[in-house]
C-alpha cells in the first residue's frame, strides 16, 4: 500500500486501455479509484473505472443521466458499495468505510437540511456529531457563514431561504468540517440559469482558495467548462475521456464526447494517402487519422468564411439557412448540412455563395 | 348589482358563488348542530343541574357537580375522583407513548416492503377494524385466562400463582389499549415514513451522525406531521375509553370513561356524569394545546394541524 500502490494505480492508469489520464497537476494522485464495478440487478452501472485526482484539483464528472456519475459519486462518498474496486484517499484505503468514517463530505442534489435546525445548526451539525468543543463550533460555523456571506441568515430555517441560499448553507455545512474531499452532486441544478452563471464562478473562486479537492456531478456542459480543471466525460457506465476543458472541447477522442460537448460537425471520410476524402472535398490534415474510413469532427466557429477561395481546405458553398443570435450568426452551408459560427455579418444572406475553410488543426479524427 | 368573477376559470357572480358553497355546506352544518352541538350544549347545561331524589334532572343552578369532582363530598375530602382523572392522563399517555414506540419500527418494515406485500402488512393492521372492540377485549380476556399458555408461562416464571389469570390488571390493561390503538399510531406514521427523504439521512451519516443522531435530526423531524396526527389518534380515544379498562382492569383500574358510564347508568346521576365529560374534554383540549405548543410552529418541521 502507501506511496507505491498509488505509485501502481498512477502507473495502470496511464497505461490502461480505457483512458489516458494526464499527470496530475501537483505531482501527486491524492484520490485514486481503480477498477470500480456496480451493477444494480442485471444493469451494468459502472464498468471497471479508474481514475485518480490530484491534490487540489478540481474535477467534473459530466454525462448524460444514466451514465452512472452520481452512483460513482455515492461510492466516493461511502454511500453506496462498490461490487469491485478500490478507492483511496491519501494514501489511506477507503472501500468498507462507511460515509461518517471518511474525510469526505456531501453536497446534495437537494441540499438535504435539516429542516428543524437553523441555519447556524445545519452547518454546526458535523462538528457536533464529532463532539467539537462548543467555542470551537461557534468559531469555525462562524468563519465558514463568513466565507459563503451567510452570517445575516444565521437564525433563519431552512423553509425559510431561497434555492441559491440553501446551497450555500449545504456547502457551507459540508465545508466547515475541513474534508479531504468535497463531493457536489449536481448542486446547481435547482437554480436559475442567472444564480448558476454566477455561483458556478464563485464555487471555482473558493476551491482555489481553500485548495479542497472537489468533484462535481453535472450533466451541463457549459458548468463543467465552466468550473473543473478536468472533466471526465462519461457514457454508460465508463469514462470516455477525460482531461482539461479545453483538451477535451478542442480533440474529443469519439462522436459522443464531440457532440455531448457543444456542436460539432461530423464529416465521413475515407482516407486517401495523407488527405481524407469527404463529400466537401479533399480535406489535407495535421497528422493523418488511425482508421482508413472514419469521422473527422470540426467545431461551427472553428470553421472559417472567407471571400476568396482559401490556401488549403477550401470548401464552396451556398447558405441555405442562417439564424441571426445577436452576438453571432449560426449558418447551414450545402454541401455537407455544416453548421457554421461566425460573427454577424450583413452581406451573408440565404442563398450566398461562400468559401468556407476547414483548418487542418481544427480537424480532429474520431475513433469511432 | 352584480360584479362578474372568474371562480378557476368559471365565469360566477359572488352571490351565485356564496349561495352555492352554502348549499353544499348545509347538509353537514345541520348534522353537526343537531347531533353534536345541540347535545354539547344540554351537556354544559345538565352540568350545571341537581339531580333530583329518584335520578331525575332538577333544572337548579349549583357548583355542587363540580365540588363533588374536585372531591368535596358528604364525608369530608377525597382523592378518589381526582386519582381517577389523573390515572386517565396517566394511562393514555402511556398508552400512546407505547403505541408510537412500537409504531415506528413498525412503520419502517411496511414501507420497505415490496408491492403487494406492503398492502397485505396494511391489510392486517386494519383487519382487527373489522372486529368490534367489544369482542377484541373479550378475545384479550380468553387469552390472558388461567387455562390459556401465557398465563401458565407466566406462573412458571414464578411471576403468577397457580390458576391465577393474567387479568384483571395493569398489564392486561396496557395490553388491551395498545392493541387497540396501535393502528391509529401506525397508519399516519407510515404515510410520513413512506415519504421519509433519505438524501436527509445520508447527509446525516455523512456529517458523521451516530445512530441516534440520526433518527432525532434526520428521521423525527420528517415524521412530525405523520406523529402528530398519531399522538391525537391515539391520545383522544385513550382518554375517553372505558370497555377496555372494565373488561381486563376491574375496580381498582377504574378510569375517567368508566366513571361517567357508571353516573349515566347505575348512579343515574345525569348533572355529575354531564361534570366529568366537560372535565374529560378540558383535559383532553389542555393535552391538544400543549401537544401544538410543544412542536413550534415556527421550527418548519411540517404541516400543524
Amino acid at each position: 500500500m502507501g506511496q507505491g500502490f498509488l505509485a501502481g494505480i498512477r502507473a495502470s492508469l496511464r497505461d490502461g486501455p480505457v483512458l489516458d489520464v494526464p499527470a496530475a497537476p501537483a505531482g501527486t494522485t491524492d484520490l485514486g479509484a481503480e477498477g470500480i464495478y456496480k451493477s444494480f440487478g442485471d444493469v451494468e452501472v459502472l464498468t471497471d473505472i479508474s481514475f485518480g485526482v490530484g491534490d487540489g484539483e478540481f474535477v467534473t464528472l459530466l454525462g448524460p443521466s444514466g451514465c452512472g456519475k452520481t452512483t460513482l459519486l455515492r461510492i466516493l462518498a461511502g454511500l453506496e458499495l462498490p461490487d469491485r474496486g478500490e478507492v483511496t484517499l491519501c494514501g489511506k484505503r477507503m472501500t468498507g468505510l462507511p460515509a461518517n468514517r471518511r474525510p469526505v463530505n456531501t453536497v446534495f442534489q437537494s441540499y438535504a437540511l435539516f429542516p428543524h435546525l437553523d441555519v447556524a445548526e445545519n452547518v454546526a451539525f458535523g462538528l457536533r456529531s464529532r463532539r467539537t468543543a462548543a467555542a470551537e463550533v461557534e468559531l469555525r460555523v462562524g468563519q465558514a457563514l463568513q466565507m459563503l456571506q451567510m452570517e445575516p441568515l444565521a437564525k433563519r430555517y431552512p423553509h425559510q431561504l431561497s434555492g441559491g441560499q440553501k446551497q450555500r448553507v449545504a456547502l457551507a455545512r459540508a465545508l466547515v468540517n475541513e474534508p479531504a474531499l468535497l463531493l457536489l452532486d449536481e448542486p446547481m441544478s435547482a437554480l436559475d440559469a442567472k444564480l448558476r452563471a454566477e455561483v458556478q464562478i464563485e464555487l471555482r473562486r473558493l476551491q482555489r482558495r481553500l485548495g479542497t479537492m472537489f468533484i462535481l456531478v453535472t450533466h451541463d456542459q457549459e458548468e463543467a467548462m465552466t468550473v473543473s480543471d478536468r472533466v471526465l466525460v462519461m457514457r454508460g457506465g465508463r469514462i470516455e475521456q477525460s482531461g482539461a476543458p479545453s483538451e477535451v472541447y478542442e480533440r474529443p477522442v469519439n462522436r459522443f464526447v464531440a457532440e455531448f460537448l457543444g456542436s460539432a460537425n461530423l464529416i465521413a471520410g475515407r482516407r486517401v494517402s495523407g488527405l481524407v476524402r469527404t463529400e466537401v472535398g479533399l480535406l489535407k490534415m495535421d497528422e493523418p487519422p488511425a482508421w482508413d474510413e472514419g469521422t473527422l469532427a470540426i467545431r461551427p466557429e472553428r470553421i472559417q468564411v472567407c471571400g476568396h477561395r482559401p490556401e488549403v481546405n477550401g470548401v464552396s458553398g451556398r447558405v441555405r439557412e442562417l439564424i441571426y443570435r445577436g452576438d453571432h450568426m449560426d449558418l447551414f452551408v450545402e454541401p455537407g448540412a455544416l453548421r457554421v459560427r461566425t460573427a454577424p455579418r450583413p452581406e451573408l444572406c440565404v442563398g450566398a455563395r461562400v468559401w468556407l475553410e476547414l483548418r487542418p488543426e481544427y480537424l480532429v479524427p474520431l475513433s469511432d | 348589482m352584480t360584479r362578474l368573477l372568474i371562480w378557476y376559470g368559471e365565469l360566477a357572480t359572488g352571490r351565485r358563488l356564496f349561495c352555492r358553497g352554502a348549499s353544499f355546506l348545509l347538509p353537514a352544518l345541520l348534522w353537526l348542530t343537531l347531533f353534536l352541538m345541540l347535545p354539547s350544549i344540554a351537556l354544559v347545561a345538565v352540568a350545571f343541574a341537581q339531580r333530583g331524589a329518584y335520578g331525575e334532572v332538577v333544572w337548579q343552578f349549583t357548583l355542587k357537580n363540580f365540588h363533588r369532582l374536585l372531591g368535596y363530598g358528604l364525608f369530608g375530602w377525597s382523592a378518589d375522583y381526582l386519582l381517577i382523572l389523573l390515572r386517565s392522563v396517566w394511562v393514555a399517555l402511556v398508552t400512546t407513548v407505547l403505541g408510537v414506540v412500537l409504531s415506528y419500527p413498525l412503520a419502517f418494515f411496511i414501507a420497505s416492503r415490496r408491492g403487494r406485500a406492503r398492502y397485505l402488512w396494511l391489510a392486517l393492521i386494519i383487519l382487527p377494524f373489522c372486529t368490534n372492540l367489544v369482542i377484541r377485549t373479550y378475545a384479550w380476556q380468553l387469552f390472558l385466562s388461567n387455562q390459556m399458555p401465557l398465563a401458565r408461562l407466566a406462573h412458571w416464571f414464578g411471576w403468577l400463582p397457580e390458576g391465577w389469570a393474567l387479568y384483571p390488571g395493569t398489564v392486561a390493561v396496557y395490553l388491551g389499549m395498545v392493541s387497540s390503538f396501535l393502528p391509529f399510531a401506525a397508519l399516519p406514521l407510515y404515510t410520513s415514513v413512506e415519504r421519509l427523504d433519505w438524501s436527509v439521512v445520508e447527509a446525516a451519516q455523512d456529517l458523521y451522525a451516530s445512530r441516534w443522531r440520526v433518527f432525532v435530526h434526520a428521521i423525527v423531524p420528517q415524521t412530525i406531521p405523520g406523529l402528530t396526527v398519531a399522538l391525537i389518534l391515539t391520545f383522544i380515544p385513550a382518554m375517553g375509553v372505558f370497555v377496555v379498562p372494565d373488561l381486563l382492569g376491574g375496580a381498582k383500574h377504574m378510569l375517567i370513561g368508566n366513571l361517567i358510564q357508571q353516573q349515566f347508568g347505575a348512579s343515574r346521576d345525569w348533572p355529575f356524569g354531564a361534570a366529568i365529560s366537560m372535565a374529560l374534554m378540558v383535559l383532553t383540549l389542555v393535552g391538544l394545546f400543549l401537544l401544538r405548543r410543544s412542536g413550534g410552529n415556527d421550527r418548519g418541521g411540517g404541516d400543524w394541524p
